[in-house]
């Protein structure tokens, strides 16, 4: 047994018992990043570096009585951490070291964690699904190398299923940390907007950003929440509510919860094996004891069109602090014509910082606020978004939770998707509603395709009800086997936990 | 052809708060460049705004003191353009819904008084400072995120002198407030104006242009006359003016061109995701009513009626509310209206004018300047004598009775002590006697004069007067 | 909706992004793509709805006038491309 495939509480057991030390559990990692990085690539900028297990900062008092007692946690590029590079694998933010920690990194020190300084690898600033949009190349499938992580939290997804970390912490804009996990055959946790501070997460969309977990099991989720969570000054859109001990949810009971199951999301175009694998999960959980209902979500066919006009338009206006005045990459190439200096610094420097999909939603989220389109776009799109929130308050009106599958595939060939766009965004159709809506969702493990790939089963609540996912998430774990899976990474074999 | 101007006034104003209005940091000026910055003004990703919750309610006073209509509901918004003062690229201000709309403010013209109305009042953040040196710009983000107030006129000012009474009217509003110095030259407050003319009676406007760069109100005034000028010359050529943004030059007295290809501006604003709205609820305004002080024009008026002053005075006595404090403060203490008014618009104002300074700057309490007063009255020192006493009294920080004391200018009203220096006086002046006996009764003020010079002022005429009488009379 | 080359450059220019040819193609095209596809939103009455911005029912979140403490000159600098004497410093700007 290696210690890096264990799971967070797991190891806290055992080194509240002193069988292995913080120490251990760091060595045991560090040799399997040295082993499978080379074919996964789920961490950036490891090249050069004396000790890749380096830690940013560690909370001196208290040690031995923290939560976390030195867990290694793994976080995204994309989260602050102060002197550490922070780059959302983009070009256009070499070299930058903010001067500030995100509140979720400090409260992670502050109860023991180990925050590593190497970051996941991600989608340049969040915007894909696959992960192959990042300026280090993309992160391979522990499951099929040859196929997609998803993304954009591809790289922490994959550093969970390859026992390359503990825990993780991803963010999700419109499933960037569920899609992953389901591709990755993992869990992925998006809390309720609000729930987590967002202060130090570098924005993509801000009414649709949330950092959460990315772990082995539902346990390991419920642990991290508890400690993420709760209101931060710093961040006017969090929420003053407090937070419940999520461990006290892990209850391997659902009898008499109402499952609701949309049956917009069981439409054509979805994969047939992901739709038997989904429809045996919601079985298993009606043999578990809750009620199953058929329920409708009417205007979920208008989730990505209204999703990729609210988070582009956001986003450009987001992204437009980059600009080469004050930190990262600044292009002093001249381009003939009309600008002025100081335009053109700005013009090459994006255009050369930026890679072609952050581009390409720049520019449509620029044309979406721009002069005689905004009402036709940015309004429009904010109106239908009220509508989709309106189904699912309808819909929480009758059942307790719904399920669904994560996504309508499977993880897909490196380079199948990348030249076309439109298709890249509609494998995001099951995640996007849950972050326009605002209400937590959780994707964990529900079987694997014969081809041996993951699929990942979608739970939703009400907002602010993350203890309901994490009750019928982990009845279903307890009574499933499919998160104890691990892949057998190109030859180097995979050791099943018992 | 006479010609109408139609202005319109666009004043941003910096509020007074300790701190910036979306982050902790200092509002005060430090000398060095970029130290009065965190990663929240500085706009660094990842971190994000909090409103200051003293600017909020700073501005609705501001748009209650300007009887605007206040918004129940209201938001902030992202106006986005690209400018290297601008951190995030994008300012966080007020697009649709400005916590102000619809107020007014009177100015008066010739003894009558006009409204003018004020459009929108919104909270905004300020941008940096930008220096040019030969090769390059160099940029200073200390000012960015001090809350800022804009007030943006109707088009109802008519003249210069219009525009200039607007901005003393409302930079004396909002001083009273306290929320603001709106010190134009320290570039506290700014001022932009859209200026047109039009055929007297014309219903349809002129183009207009925009003016900036103006550094004082007596620029602002300056510039509209200027611009006026120009506008209705090129009309009179049968030429036509340009749409266009045009710099003051204070040094060469013109406006002109910027010159700069001049894009349409395509702001995208939307409503900035990061800070959830704000509801003032009838009981905020009721809590925010509460604090208002009284605004100048009230205060005047109620000076008129409790005080029995002139029109001037309470004018005068209300132009700041640090005054008009003073006043009635000193009222109490010694309840003279009119003598105090006379007092305080006379030599008191005039010594605050030589000095340029504010009363509070001054080492002056009410009590030692009521006492001053009333030794005047009381005739314990001679009103020109008085007169240098204040300005001791302000130099030093010595009481009236000190000075007095010290300087030995006490008035001396004893004939004893009078007699022997009129003795001298009509010894030395024996025709001027001789005149006064022969009938000419004008004569006896010219040995007045005489005794005043030897005593230095410090005889009290009116018991010189009597002695000399009654001495020559026998 | 056809977007044109000249919407995307217009909008490029808006979004100070340097495009060369061959990406204002095929952005072009792919934009028109997505724009066609996200106007399906067209086909639905939103006459009496009203938009959502903020998801959560928060208001009136405020922070005290009180100081907290700025960055020190060398943080503020550090990740600079161009700097001079505590400025950060930019082509020139010509006005």
């Amino acid at each position: 047994m290696n210690l890096n495939e264990l799971t967070a509480h797991q190891l806290l057991e055992m080194i509240r018992d002193r069988q292995v030390s913080q120490l251990d559990v760091l060595d045991s990692l560090r040799r399997r990043i040295e082993q499978v990085e080379p074919q996964i690539r789920a961490y950036v900028r490891l090249e050069g570096r004396g000790d890749i297990l380096g830690c940013i900062d560690t909370s001196v008092d208290g040690f031995e009585s923290s939560e976390l007692r030195g867990i290694p946690v793994s976080i995204k590029d994309n989260i602050c951490t102060r002197g550490y590079n922070t780059e959302c694998c983009s070009r256009i933010l070499q070299g930058f070291r903010p001067p500030y920690h995100a509140t979720v990194v400090k409260k992670l020190i502050d109860a023991g964690a180990y925050v590593m300084q190497i970051k996941n690898n991600m989608d340049e600033f969040a915007f894909g699904s696959s992960t192959e949009n990042s300026c280090f190349g993309p992160t391979r499938n522990p499951w099929d190398l040859e196929r997609v992580v998803g993304g954009s939290s591809g790289g922490c997804a994959a550093a969970i299923a390859a026992d390359e970390a503990v825990v993780a912490l991803g963010s999700d804009t419109g499933g960037s940390i569920r899609q992953p996990a389901s591709f990755c055959g993992v869990v992925g946790l998006k809390p309720t907007y609000g729930r987590v501070s967002r202060f130090g997460l570098i924005a993509f969309a801000s009414s649709l950003d949330q950092i959460g977990p990315i772990t082995k099991d539902v346990q390991d989720a419920a642990l991290l929440l508890k400690i993420i969570a709760g209101y931060d000054p710093l961040d006017s859109t969090s929420v003053d509510m407090p937070v419940p001990d999520y461990t006290q949810a892990l209850i391997n009971d659902i009898k008499h919860i109402k499952i609701g199951v949309p049956q917009e999301y069981f439409i054509e175009g979805i994969d047939e094996q992901v739709r038997e694998i989904t429809l045996q999960a919601i079985e298993k959980l009606r043999q578990l004891g809750a009620q199953v209902y058929d329920i409708s979500l009417p205007h979920t066919e208008y989730a990505v069109p209204v999703y990729y006009i609210i988070a582009t338009a956001e986003a450009s206006s987001n992204l437009a602090r980059f600009d080469g005045v004050q930190y990262g990459i600044r292009s002093t190439d001249q381009n003939p014509g009309i600008d002025n200096k100081i335009i053109q610094m700005y013009k090459t420097t994006r255009g050369e910082g930026f890679g072609d999909e952050v581009k390409r939603r720049v520019i449509l989220g620029t044309f979406a606020l721009s002069y005689g389109y905004y009402e036709a776009y940015y309004l429009r799109a904010q109106k239908v978004r009220t509508m989709i929130r309106e189904d699912f308050e309808r819909a929480f009106n009758t059942v307790d939770c719904i399920v669904t599958p994560t996504s309508p595939s499977v993880a897909f060939k490196i380079g199948e998707k990348i030249q076309n766009p439109l298709q890249m965004y509609l494998s995001d159709i099951f995640t996007i509603s849950a972050n326009l809506a605002g209400i937590p969702a959780i994707s964990l493990p529900c079987g694997f395709t014969d081809k041996g790939l993951p699929v990942g089963l979608q739970i939703l609540a009400r907002g602010f009800n993350e203890e309901m996912l994490f009750r019928v998430a982990y009845t279903y774990e307890q009574n499933t086997e499919w998160h104890l899976r691990k892949p057998e990474i190109n030859g180097i074999p995979a050791c099943n936990r018992s | 052809m006479e010609y109408q101007p139609v202005i319109g006034l666009e004043v941003h104003v910096q509020l007074n708060t300790s701190t910036k209005i979306f982050c902790g940091c200092s509002t005060e000026f430090g000398s060095q460049p970029n130290s009065q910055v965190c990663p929240v003004c500085l706009g660094l990703p990842g971190c994000l705004p909090v409103l200051n919750k003293k600017a909020f309610a700073y501005a609705v006073k501001v748009a209650m003191a300007l009887n605007c209509r206040i918004a129940e509901y209201t938001k902030f918004d992202r106006k986005n353009y690209f400018y290297p003062d601008l951190p995030k690229n994008y300012q966080i201000s007020q697009y649709d819904l400005p916590l102000g709309e619809d107020g007014f403010l009177n100015i008066r013209q010739n003894g009558n008084i006009k409204r003018i109305g004020i459009r929108r009042v919104h909270l905004e953040e300020d941008a940096g400072k930008l220096i040019h040196v030969s090769d390059s710009s160099l940029v200073d983000f200390n000012r960015t995120g001090i809350p800022l107030l804009e007030i943006v006129s109707c088009p109802d000012i008519n003249s210069p002198q219009e525009a200039y009474d607007y901005l003393i009217s409302l930079k004396q509003i909002i001083r009273y407030l306290g929320v603001s110095s709106c010190d134009m030259e320290k570039g506290i407050l700014r001022c932009d104006a859209n200026i047109s003319v039009k055929r007297q009676g014309d219903s349809e406007l002129g183009t207009k242009t925009e003016l900036k760069n103006m550094n004082s109100f007596r620029g602002v005034r300056e510039a509209l006359d200027f611009e006026i000028r120009r506008q209705v010359k090129l009309l009179e050529n049968k030429q036509r003016v340009i749409q266009e943004t045009r710099l003051w030059d204070a040094q060469k007295h013109m406006t002109y061109s910027m010159r700069t290809k001049e894009e349409a501006q395509d702001y995208r604003y939307f409503p900035e995701p990061d800070l959830p709205p704000f509801i003032i609820d009838a009981e905020m305004q009721r809590e925010i009513k509460k604090s208002l002080p009284e605004l100048p024009q009230a205060k005047e008026l109620r000076f008129i009626q409790d005080y029995q002053l002139s029109e001037y005075y309470a004018h005068l006595l209300t132009s700041d509310r640090e005054i008009a404090d003073f006043f009635e403060y000193c009222v109490k203490l010694y309840p003279q209206a009119k003598v105090l008014a006379n007092w305080m618009c006379g030599s008191l104002l005039a010594e605050l004018n030589s000095r340029n300074l504010a009363l509070g700057e001054l080492n002056l309490s009410p009590e030692n300047f009521v006492d001053l007063i009333r030794l005047a009255q009381e005739g314990k020192v001679s009103n020109v004598v008085a007169k240098g006493v204040l300005r001791d009294m302000i130099d030093t920080g010595q009481t009236a009775g000190e000075i007095i004391q010290k300087k030995n200018i006490s008035q001396i009203s004893d004939p004893d002590a009078l007699k022997e220096i009129i003795d001298i006086v009509i010894k030395e002046n024996e025709k001027s006697v001789r005149d006064y006996l022969g009938g000419r009764e004008n004569a006896i003020m010219f040995l007045v004069g005489q005794v005043m010079r030897k005593s230095k002022s410090k005889a009290n005429p009116k018991a010189v007067l009597e002695i000399l009488r009654s001495r020559l009379n026998k | 909706m056809a977007i044109d080359k000249e919407t995307v450059s217009y909008v490029a220019h808006l979004a100070r992004i340097r495009l060369s040819e061959r990406e204002l193609d095929l952005l072009s095209r792919q934009l028109e793509d997505i724009v066609n596809f996200i106007d399906k939103l067209k086909e639905i009455d939103i006459l009496a709805v009203k938009p959502t911005s903020h998801v959560l029912p928060i208001k009136n979140l405020f922070r005290e006038d009180k100081p907290t403490k700025s960055l020190n000159i060398n943080e503020v600098l550090n990740n600079a491309p161009s700097q001079r004497d505590s400025f950060f410093v930019v082509p020139k700007i010509i006005e």
